[in-house]
């Protein structure tokens, strides 16, 4: 990249996976929070359950990705779901085996798992 | 360089604008305590005995690194600053091993100093003053006692200085220690055993290792016969440890007082110096007519020689295989003195009073018996001397001024000035000029090599041929210059001295403290009394002096002969820097 | 194969193991094999899941059920009802597992609804690893716009207009730092970041670093164009591998693109960084110990002035920043100071990032406008103390602050208020205490990490506060006096006023403040010998209640030093000679018979 164009031309292209991510109703992004909080509290192998789990099912248009520290660090491990037409779902406390179940009840068949929720934490 | 305008405790004064505020106070006659400080060599605020109050700053500020400022308005005695110091100092004390009585530095140490200055009758603060460190006696020349050592650091920043940096400090917070890397002993190291650390030390934490005691037992010993020698620079120092000026000559006291100890024979290094450089200068004519291992380098200073061997193995070759006039003392001592005395060399017991701590390591080089014995049994420092003078209870100021035994006891100007940083080059010059130029020498000061500049050079023509030669002292020197003739530079003949400011201030010498170094060079006062005495000598020329003529005529044929070599020559061994 | 259908996870950790749980998992072993379920049910040790206040802890997965605070005696209804009759038994699930509720997002939880973040913008949302991620949420805009549309001096004057102050600690105005850098006359020129993240407690740097690092990167290459610098290190603790990691990730990303390196945005501006890992000395957060550090020598402090706008790293005139302060300057830079400003107070701009810690429910990283009162803090964000108890005061500054009582709750958190009442931002730890914290307890505590963390140049830091501790030593060991209390104030203010660099000047703060607020309780363990929250060991001893003992002997079997003797049925005595205080027969005695 030499220019701002070229740095708005990529802000463009990637502007509607992030932040407002629902808006581009095509795919699901399942995003684990990564930092130092959340690896401590076991976010690699929930991330590796949902990678798993997605590959096992074979399933399109759904993506695994990382992200930072949110602030809620005793939650950890913290997972947001941006499903297509939805708002995002935080869950929380995740583990592998609660993954799996995120999986299949909430990226397959679209019915959230409340009792997995932040709002059922708190 | 511009000036400030400044107000310490109330005085106005114009002071350079480079000034610290320590600098700026003594400028006005205002005392202000250090401990840690060292000028030029360790000025970094950190005992904070110095502190001072200054207008608007949000805490109290050390005035040994506090930069003055225009307008600037200070407090050097304000209640907040005495409590201050005071309370830093109890502090210190309170984890000091304060067995003063029984201390190497009791009556002159900067701690003491201040402890009574401050008035200090009780220490609040009793605590631990754990972990309590083993002595590291490891070396033949220093001993290190950290239950001592304030941490001030000026021995950490004296060793820098030496461009050797073996001690560093280890740990932190209340168990700092200062030490070695990995924990080693200071002999597994490459410690050129200068002493530099021991002169810089404010308390007992450095000194060197007594070699008193074995001295005393040979004298009370009366099969032994015990000759000693005096090098130049002790002569130089001597008086300070009773109270004379700096710079006072003490050779006929010394020498006087040498007899009333009972040493058999008191000769004169000096006689050794005239010995070193007839062998020194006769090995750079041959090296510089055949154009062989040139520069050569002087190797009378056994610190350097040890700095070189550790740190530039590439120059050995280069070191003048001349033995240093102690140990070729030592070697004449016991052969051609024992044979002309009749007196059996076994016993013989040599002794050697140096301003040095690395000579005690290079008395025991194994390279140093090539008369079938230890050619140095022991060797003392200027400091070592002047116990034993007190403890004899000899009045030293009020002796007569003695001459030295015969037949060493005739030097010449030459080898007095070894003692000064440029004094070896002076005389080997002195030498060499008349040796090749056939003709005597005009002008004998020779004033570009003399003086406390780091790296000093001259080039003479000698002979119809170009010599260029440098002179410089204390190891960093002579490390940028090696560099530079690793780069390619081109010198015949180097000087090189351990010490700063070569023997004169060599770490066996007195201990000036901190506050007495301010406004006055020791190395400059004490080099102007072996400049005197070269002045006043008789005789300025080492190979004019008949004693050397004598021993060449009798004994050594003449310079650099078969038997010169296996008497007064030496070798150097490569060694590792870690 | 066998198939298992359940797992029951035990907590294996130390604390639940001193709780009980190597008989649970026993007793969970025997009751399977009574119900005949064992090889369908799986039971594991697991390590600590960090909740050990509710220990035992006992999960069932697949339905993930919490069991806490669970007895030996409750295994065989967990097995029958739950493992055989798939009933989960809700009398021992965590509470906060079971409220009823509908599903809530992030965003509708209290922990959020009073945050504002600036700083942490980024920090869950993106991935940190994926920089167009970063510039799609406006990343490297900012850096566009200084280069291509504002002189250096037209940044400084920016970043000086919004107030920002430094958020590591000293509160010193960011613009105002790097006018002088940029005044200063040298060819070369440093831009630094501390990430050397260092108080008890704290992380939000790491937070940022992890989460958001090109918002690091960015804003160094705003403030290297600012200052005239071409050249960045920063400084990250080793022990923050993932930080560390991301960031070179980030770095090497940026390079790629052309953000770092040679004319930049082909504006002529280059500017590149390189990462200096620190070996986890605190002293290396000092900005003179940091470059001191960077230079590959003894990271130590020396002395002010020269100070490192003029003579920094290398002799060259130098900037640093913490991380968080940085992650604010992009965001000035593209909404204006005049936004940024908007927030906060009179004089502290903008936002700060708390680490909660301590006895407060929601522990976790919290970033709110500056002035946001203690209060907020502590109760409508971090949800209050646990299990009923009262706030009893909140340290800010680690080690370099101090402790706010009860009764300045009220405070508005910004520089200058904490200053005021004798502690400080710092880099925004914020340790919430309750009735059962000692306060003289708590300033030893910071006080040895002061000790231990001492570089040990300076006298007052390296013998002042290992003398400060030993006199708060005898005093939690009983055997202090009032004179040591005010020799314990002198000596504070000894090392206040002269200690070398800002970390010795600041050590007695944890001491000073608790003097201030709560002298009584140190008066209390000097005269009464007493210590009201029972923390202080030396002052406690533990009594059996003969009345109230039934002599069960639990207490006399679980004793580790065999201090408790008694027949069976019998009131049992302690034998205070043989007590070590560990508290054990305490929380075993089911009668409530021993107290201290």
């Amino acid at each position: 990249m030499k220019s701002l164009a070229d740095l708005e031309a990529i802000r463009n292209k990637t502007v509607n996976k992030v932040g407002l991510r629902k808006e581009n109703a095509e795919e699901t992004r399942i995003v684990v929070g990564t930092a130092t909080c959340g690896i401590a509290a076991g976010a690699r192998p929930v991330m590796q359950a949902f990678v798993e789990e997605i590959q096992k099912r074979n399933l399109s248009n759904t993506f695994v990705t990382q992200t930072g520290c949110i602030g809620v660090c005793r939650l950890e491990p913290i997972v947001e779901v941006y499903a297509p037409g939805q708002e995002k779902v935080t869950y929380v406390k995740m583990t592998p085996e609660k993954a799996q179940k995120v999986v299949l009840d909430h990226v397959v068949n679209g019915k959230i798992v409340e009792e997995y929720t932040i709002g059922k934490a708190e | 360089m511009e000036n400030v305008n400044i107000k310490i405790d109330g005085i106005e004064i114009s002071v350079p604008k480079n000034y610290t505020v320590l600098q700026a106070a003594r400028m006005a006659n205002i005392h202000i305590p250090t401990l840690c400080y060292l000028e030029g060599i360790n000025e970094i605020g950190a005992c904070r005995i110095c502190v001072v109050e200054i207008k608007g700053a949000r805490s109290l500020q050390a005035a040994c690194v506090y930069p003055v400022n225009e307008g600037m308005e200070v407090y050097t005695n304000s209640p907040a600053v005495r409590k201050a110091r005071k309370a830093n100092l109890e502090l210190i004390l309170s984890n000091h091993d304060r067995k003063c009585l029984t201390c190497v530095r009791n009556r002159n140490c900067e701690l003491q100093k201040l402890a009574e200055e401050f008035g200090i009758k009780e220490i609040r603060y009793d605590g631990s003053s754990d972990p309590v460190f083993a002595l590291d006696q490891s070396s033949p020349s220093l001993v290190r006692d950290n239950n001592k050592c304030v941490l001030c650091r000026r021995c950490v920043a004296a060793c820098a200085n030496q461009a050797v940096s073996v001690i560093g400090l280890k740990n932190r917070g209340f168990v700092t220690e200062v030490g070695c890397a990995f924990d080693a002993p200071i002999f597994e190291t490459s410690c050129i055993y200068c002493g530099q650390c021991i002169v810089s030390c404010p308390v007992g934490a450095l000194y060197e290792k007594d070699d008193i005691p074995k001295v005393q037992k040979a004298i009370d010993n009366t099969e032994k016969h015990v000759v000693v020698q005096t090098a130049p620079a002790v002569r130089a120092a001597l008086g300070e440890e009773f109270g004379l000026p700096m710079g006072t000559p003490v050779t006929g006291k010394m020498v006087a007082a040498l007899r009333r100890l009972g040493f058999d024979k008191v000769f004169d290094t000096d006689t050794s110096a005239d010995l070193t450089i007839m062998e020194e200068g006769t090995e750079f004519i041959e090296r510089f007519t055949k154009g062989e291992n040139l520069p050569l380098i002087t190797s009378c200073s056994p610190g350097w020689v040890k700095f070189c061997e550790h740190n530039y193995p590439e120059f050995i070759n280069n070191l003048s295989s001349a033995k240093s006039p102690m140990e070729m003392f030592g070697a004449v001592i016991k052969s051609y003195y024992a044979e002309k005395q009749n007196i059996a060399k076994e016993n013989i017991y040599s002794v050697a009073i140096m301003p040095c701590t690395s000579k005690k390591f290079e008395a025991q080089r194994p390279e140093h018996s090539s008369s079938g014995a230890q050619d140095i049994d022991a060797s003392l420092t200027t400091r070592e001397l002047a116990r034993m003078i007190k403890e004899a209870g000899i009045q030293f100021n009020e002796l007569p001024d003695e001459e030295f035994d015969s037949p060493f006891g005739e030097a010449t100007g030459a080898g007095v000035i070894f003692g000064a940083t440029g004094g070896v080059m002076e005389a080997a010059i002195r030498t060499v000029y008349e040796l090749l130029e056939g003709k005597p020498l005009e002008n004998l000061e020779i004033a570009p090599i003399r003086g406390m500049d780091g790296v000093k050079e001259a080039e003479l023509t000698i002979a119809g041929k170009k010599v260029k030669v440098a002179v410089c002292h204390g190891t960093k020197n002579a490390k940028a210059l090696l560099e530079r003739v690793k780069a390619g530079e081109k010198y015949d003949f180097i000087e090189v001295m351990a010490c700063p400011g070569g023997c004169v201030n060599g770490g066996g010498q007195p201990i000036v403290s901190s506050e007495d170094r301010v406004g006055k060079d020791i190395r400059v006062e004490r080099a102007k009394a072996l400049y005197a005495e070269d002045r006043s000598a008789a005789l300025r020329k080492s190979h004019e002096n008949p004693v050397i003529q004598t021993l060449y005529d009798t004994y050594f044929e003449k310079p650099c002969s078969h038997k010169a070599h296996e008497l007064l020559h030496t070798t150097y061994t490569k060694r590792n820097k870690f | 194969m066998e198939l298992v259908r359940s797992h029951v996870l035990v907590c294996g950790g130390t604390g639940c193991t001193s709780s009980g749980s190597k008989q649970i998992i026993e007793e969970f072993e025997t009751q399977l094999k009574n119900f005949d379920i064992d090889k369908e049910v799986k039971v594991i040790q697991t390590g600590c899941f960090g909740f050990c206040a509710m220990g035992p802890i006992v999960i069932v997965y697949p339905e993930g059920s919490f069991y806490s605070m669970v007895q030996k005696e409750d295994v065989a209804e967990i097995v029958e009802q739950h493992l055989l009759k798939g009933k989960i038994v809700t009398r021992l699930l965590y509470k906060e597992t079971v409220e009823e509720d509908n599903v809530k997002s992030l965003n509708e939880i209290d922990f959020y609804k009073k945050q504002h973040r600036v700083a942490l913008r980024n920090c869950g949302v993106i991935d940190p690893e994926n920089i167009d991620e970063y510039i799609a949420c406006d990343g490297y805009k900012a850096l566009g716009k200084a280069l291509t549309e504002m002189t250096p001096q037209e940044v400084i004057q920016e970043v000086k207009d919004s107030g920002l102050r430094g958020r590591g600690g000293g509160g010193f105005p960011t613009g105002v730092k790097w006018d002088f850098a940029s005044k200063s006359v040298n060819d070369q020129k440093y831009v630094l970041c501390n990430a050397d993240e260092g108080d008890p407690g704290a992380f939000m740097d790491r937070s940022v670093l992890e989460g958001d690092p090109h918002s690091v990167i960015e804003a160094m290459a705003i403030a290297g164009y600012a200052i005239g610098a071409n050249q960045g290190y920063i400084y990250v603790r080793a022990e923050y591998p993932i930080a560390v990691h991301r960031l070179q990730v980030a770095i090497d990303q940026a390079r790629e693109y052309g953000i770092l390196g040679k004319n930049i945005f082909e504006t002529g501006f280059d500017f590149d960084l390189e990462i200096r890992l620190g070996a986890g000395a605190f002293v290396c957060g000092e900005e003179t110990a940091l470059m001191t550090s960077i230079e590959g020598r003894r990271g130590e402090p020396r002395p002010r002035p020269p100070f490192p706008a003029v003579k920094g790293l290398w002799d060259k005139p130098t900037i640093l920043n913490n991380v968080e302060t940085y992650a604010n300057i992009p965001v000035i830079l593209l909404n204006g100071a005049k936004e940024f400003a908007k927030l906060g107070t009179e004089t502290s701009k903008g936002t700060k990032v708390f680490a909660l810690g301590g006895k407060i429910n929601n522990t976790g990283l919290v970033e709110v406008p500056m002035g946001t009162t203690l209060r907020e803090v502590v109760y409508e964000i971090g949800g209050g103390i646990p299990n009923g108890k009262q706030f009893k005061a909140a340290q800010t500054g680690g080690p370099s602050g101090g402790c706010i009582p009860a009764d300045l709750i009220d405070t508005p958190i910004d520089y200058d208020s904490l200053i005021k009442i004798g502690s400080m931002m710092g880099s925004g730890g914020l340790i919430v205490m309750d009735e059962d914290t000692c306060m003289v307890d708590i300033a030893k505590f910071f006080l040895e990490f002061t000790v231990d963390e001492s570089c040990g140049k300076c006298v007052p830091c390296r013998i002042g506060t290992k003398r400060l501790l030993e006199l708060l030593n005898k005093i939690t060991d009983g055997t202090g006096t009032l004179e040591d209390i005010d020799e314990m104030e002198t000596l504070c203010n000894t090392i206040k006023s002269s200690a070398l660099c800002g970390l010795g000047q600041t050590a007695p703060n944890p001491v000073l403040s608790t003097l201030k607020y709560f002298r009584d309780e140190y008066v209390e363990h000097v005269v009464d010998k007493k210590c009201r929250a029972g923390v202080c060991k030396a002052l406690l001893s533990y009594k059996i209640d003969a009345d109230k003992c039934k002599g069960c002997t639990l207490c006399a079997r679980q004793c580790p030093v065999g201090a408790i003797s008694g027949k069976v049925k019998e009131a049992h005595i302690i034998d205070t000679t043989k007590c070590i205080k560990c508290g054990v027969c305490e929380s075993t005695c089911k009668f409530g018979a021993i107290s201290k």
